[in-house]
């Protein structure tokens, strides 16, 4: 590990999501389902039991007609790095089952590790977490299309978003059989980036220059993160989860709604970039 | 032996340190959570060979292109392709859930014959011969007894080699219906037709235009190609262009424009002719186009009938709005007006697809970058004429059971008249047959549908899946998925630039079902004579490599190919056509019911995530619904809080919704983008057939409303109906 970090730069892999340009057509939610091998019972209407890796939240401004106005917010998980890969649901986890890569700055779930305590459901302040309450059923042939890279989860196991991990490991493979160590920016993407049809997430490393999502966030991780783009936020910025996933908006209510403001605060002035 | 207190104590702890030294129980302890572990919990998905492959997606009339991801023999992803000129790369969540239907509960796995009632359930598996040899031997019945015009098929376009054998089978065996599903692909052909006179369909070069003045089409929410109008939005919105949204509902489309600007329901039109007026009166038009035959009469119209004041009043939008409307849209460069509502599968109102055309052709963008187009295919079907015997040329000439072509004269197929037709006995079918459509649920009026299907006494389902006409029919003769066939797919809807794609099986056929391409012909050969002669091909396959010809290499290894350029038909425009001169009233759209007894207006609203047309939201695609469009087994219908407030219902409550055609307990949302004293309801929902993730979920919009017919073209206008709304 030590000896890695002297000749590679630690990766930071993280998200951009427009949304200016999200429209709120669920493609990234199926994209996920479909790439994960995510279950799906007889009634999914109960969102709280209905295991969604990416949900896509659907916000108010609270304004009466007809100047009411809605904006879709896709949820992954936000792989947060908190301080020092410090992630509110890995430092609970009794069971290391959770863990933070300092590689590629993803928060991994291991489900055969997982005994379903959910401390982590409790840490995480996104509700990007699910708990397997059953056990999964596909009906007669549909086991068939099950990709063999993600496995299948079992009844009493927590699941969320791994930011596509198995691709990043295939993509990886690739590569090394071809005598690289480093990866190109669309070697490695996630599903719901791939399948967005209004190209509204963007996804890459945040540690790199030459990358779309370093260039629209401008992170400075110095400040745990902090977006320099005035126009992005991120979710609960005021906890300190130094989340991956970056929101841009140019509507103000919008990257209001990303955050527990007071009303009518001045947002320049308690929050300067 | 007596037991004290010694003896107890090292029976006890002897047999406690016993138990630890022997291996046994914790052995066992091991043994059993491994045996269970290994009990089939969960499947472990077999690793294999990886490969990729490319075909077309014809989930809808999108075509958009797609790239499999196989392990082995099994698909397990599907992906949108990359450089495809549709949808390069992205896909929606109908296209991404295409395995469950592949593989999906739903399919219709072997030939299946009714045995019990008609929608009973009750099925009897049967070989292809036999299925096949009972549809010849009842065609030549009907045929020999003089009845051969009463066979009639409902199929889900007109275009592509599917449809014409349909179209083929039935002309030379001797009838003259061939109907096709109804959309607002058949209302711009006949606004074409009318103000053109041009026989074409309708292309728009949305990525190009500056200006998108949208009459309620759901851009994002379905209309046109999809995936395409996602393309063209997010480039709007990165190069700084406008959409304008008009319609009384703050839809995904309304949300995502730049302005949104509520309208009362139904008077799109006047509005439409409102602004033409501002247009024209400000001398805004291009001066080209004011050549034109009929523009002094259409002047006339709009400067005498649709004053600024009065479409004010009329459409409910103020004066300033509408003025400074018409202007941003005059001066833009290149400005785009498109209509057809939602996901368009509701043809409309002639009327409005003629004022929004002529405020088209008023900026000057037909045939123009960025405008709209007459766009007319490379006719590829080029088959030879068939012979025709004395019963099929006599069939052909009688008249088609929906009028269309003889009581309205420019309209190809009118399945919205057929109901009405059956039901009021003025006309009948002996046979029918349905590919690739599911009439009993997507066409309004369900219950008169039912009732006319009723009254035809052989009924032939082509469906994959188990669907709501599927189960009502007296055989089912299931197609394979396009997964797992070859089939052209003729220009998406909208396109400006006509192309042909080629879907192709990507994963052999998973069960006991043919081509339906193969089934027609081999019906036809049962059949004999004449009608098996117009078939000269061996299969499907080979009809669809010689008709492709030259083109055939290409599809296959590219999965598409541009089929002619956008295809300039120069027909002179007519501002006012006789069909315009034969309205007398613009202003707004009939709806069906009185204001008194139903005080409200229920207008259906498309949303992405569910399909409405032939196909039914697969699982995954039905679990990305949200809880307030279905929450448990009921629909939510969307009512503004004042609505809400002035009827006494709150949140998430039970209510009965009422309209002069039907009834459904829906749960209210209340909505503040929703324009008071509307009712919106969802799209899609309240299927009975399918599989238990789709059956029994909400209540079908088309049971709730009727079928009005547009004075033009026969086509169905309805675009709403007057409902009540009453707590439960």
């Amino acid at each position: 590990m030590k000896e890695e970090g002297k000749h590679k730069k630690a990766k930071k892999y993280g998200m951009v999501i427009n949304l200016d340009e999200c429209t709120g057509c669920g493609a990234c939610m199926v994209a996920c389902m479909a790439e994960n091998n995510v279950p799906f019972k007889e009634d999914e209407s109960n969102k709280l039991d209905s295991i969604a890796w990416m949900r896509v939240y659907k916000l108010t401004n609270g304004k009466p007609y007809p100047e009411a106005e809605i904006c879709y917010l896709p949820r992954p998980c936000m792989h947060c790095e908190g301080e020092h890969g410090h992630a509110p649901c890995v430092s609970v986890c009794p069971a290391t089952a959770t863990d933070y890569n300092h590689e590629t700055g993803i928060v991994s779930q291991i489900y055969t590790r997982c005994f379903g305590c959910r401390y982590c459901m409790v840490a995480c302040p996104y509700h990007a977490r699910y708990f397997n309450w059953w056990d999964p059923v596909w009906p007669e042939e549909s086991t068939k299309y099950l990709s063999p890279n993600v496995s299948p989860r079992m009844r009493g196991v927590v699941e969320k978003c791994s930011f596509c991990f198995h691709r990043y490991q295939l993509a990886m493979d690739k590569a090394y059989l071809e005598g690289r160590t480093v990866l190109e920016e669309d070697e490695y993407q996630t599903s719901c980036a791939q399948a967005c049809p209004a190209g509204a997430i963007t996804f890459g490393d945040l540690n790199n220059p030459e990358h779309k999502v370093h260039q629209l966030a401008k992170p400075d991780n110095k400040h745990g993160g902090r977006p320099g783009n005035p126009n992005v936020f991120r979710l609960l910025e005021r906890l300190g989860t130094n989340p991956k996933v970056y929101y841009m908006s140019s509507r103000e209510w919008v990257r209001q709604a990303g955050d527990n403001y007071i009303n009518n605060e001045d947002l320049a002035k308690n929050y300067r970039h | 032996m007596k037991i004290g207190r010694r003896s107890f104590l090292s029976f006890v702890i002897g047999g406690a340190a016993g138990t630890a030294i022997t291996p046994l129980p914790w052995k066992l302890m091991d043994d059993s959570s491994i045996w269970s572990q290994n009990w089939p919990w969960t499947p472990v998905p077999p690793d294999g060979e990886y490969s990729q492959s490319n075909s077309v997606c014809t989930l809808c009339p999108g075509g958009c292109g797609i790239t499999v991801r196989k392990v082995d023999d099994r698909v397990v992803k599907i992906e949108g392709m990359k450089g495809h000129p549709v949808n390069d790369g992205g896909l929606c969540l109908m296209g991404l859930s295409g395995l469950q239907l592949l593989y999906g509960p739903t399919r219709v796995k072997t030939p299946l014959k009714r045995v019990g009632k008609r929608g009973e359930g009750k099925w009897e598996k049967i070989s292809w011969d036999e299925a096949i040899s009972e549809v010849a031997k009842k065609l030549a019945d009907i045929r020999s007894n003089g009845g051969s015009h009463t066979v009639g098929s409902i199929v889900d376009s007109e275009n592509g080699t599917v449809p014409n054998l349909f179209k083929r089978f039935l002309t030379t065996y001797g009838s003259p219906n061939f109907m096709t599903m109804p959309s607002i692909q058949d209302s711009y052909a006949m606004t074409l037709q009318v103000m053109q006179g041009v026989s074409a369909q309708v292309g728009f070069d949305a990525e190009n235009a500056d200006f998108i003045l949208s009459f309620g089409s759901g851009i994002i929410d379905g209309w046109g190609s999809p995936v395409r109008m996602f393309k063209a939005n997010s480039a709007w919105k990165a190069n700084g262009k406008k959409v304008v949204q008009i319609e009384p509902r703050l839809s995904n489309t309304a949300a995502k424009s730049d302005k949104w600007i509520p309208i009362n329901p139904g008077t799109e039109a006047a509005l439409a002719l409102g602004l033409a007026n501002v247009i024209i009166t400000n001398s805004l038009d291009s001066k080209k186009i004011s050549q034109s035959s009929g523009f002094d009469s259409f002047k006339k119209l709009v400067q005498n009938e649709y004053g600024t004041e009065k479409v004010s009043k009329i459409t409910g939008i103020n004066s300033a709005t509408i003025v400074s409307l018409a202007k941003n849209f005059a001066r833009a460069s290149k400005p785009l007006a498109i209509c057809g509502k939602g996901q368009g599968s509701i043809p409309g109102s002639l009327n409005e697809f003629m004022a929004v055309h002529a405020l088209n052709a008023l900026v000057g963008n037909i045939n123009k970058e960025g405008g709209v187009w007459a766009v007319t295919d490379t006719k590829y079907i080029n088959w030879p004429k068939p012979e025709m015997d004395s019963i099929a040329e006599n069939g052909i000439q009688k008249e088609r059971i929906d009028g269309a072509g003889s009581e309205y004269p420019h309209t190809k197929s009118l399945l919205n008249r057929l109901a009405e037709v059956i039901n009021s006995g003025d006309g009948s079918l002996e046979a029918l047959f349905v590919s690739g459509a599911n009439p009993l649920y997507s066409m309004p009026d369900s219950k008169a549908i039912k009732n006319a299907f009723d009254n035809i006494p052989f009924i032939v389902s082509f469906s994959s899946y188990m669907d709501e006409t599927a189960s009502n029919a007296d055989l089912i003769l299931p197609n394979h998925v396009y997964l797992e066939r070859y089939e052209d797919v003729p220009t998406p809807a909208g396109l400006s630039k006509p192309i042909v794609g080629l879907t192709r099986p990507v994963v052999k056929p998973q069960f006991n079902t043919k081509h339906v391409g193969d089934v027609v012909m081999l019906i036809a050969k049962a059949l004999g004579g004449g009608i098996a002669d117009a078939f000269p091909w061996e299969s499907y396959e080979a009809c669809l490599k010689e008709t492709l010809g030259v083109k055939w290499d290409i599809l296959v290894e590219k999965g598409f190919e541009f089929n002619g350029d956008k295809c300039i038909l120069e027909g002179d425009f007519n501002f006012y056509p006789d069909a315009m001169k034969s309205l007398s009233d613009f202003s707004s759209v009939s709806i069906e019911g009185s204001a008194i007894s139903y005080p409200l207006i229920l207008i259906p609203y498309d949303t992405i995530r569910l399909a409405n047309g032939y196909i039914g939201d697969p699982p995954f695609a039905i679990k990305a619904v949200e809880d307030t469009v279905l929450k448990g087994k009921n629909s939510c219908v969307e009512i503004n809080p004042k609505t809400g407030k002035e009827l006494g219902l709150t949140e998430g409550r039970y209510a009965s919704l009422l309209t002069p055609r039907g009834k459904a307990k829906v749960r209210v949302h209340l909505y503040e983008g929703i324009m008071p004293g509307i009712v919106a309801l969802p799209r899609g929902l309240g299927h009975t057939a399918y599989d238990k993730y789709l059956a029994g979920k909400g209540c079908n919009f088309n049971e709730l409303i009727g079928s009005t017919e547009d004075p033009v073209s026969g086509l169905d206008e309805a675009w709403g109906i007057r409902a009540r709304l009453t707590k439960v």
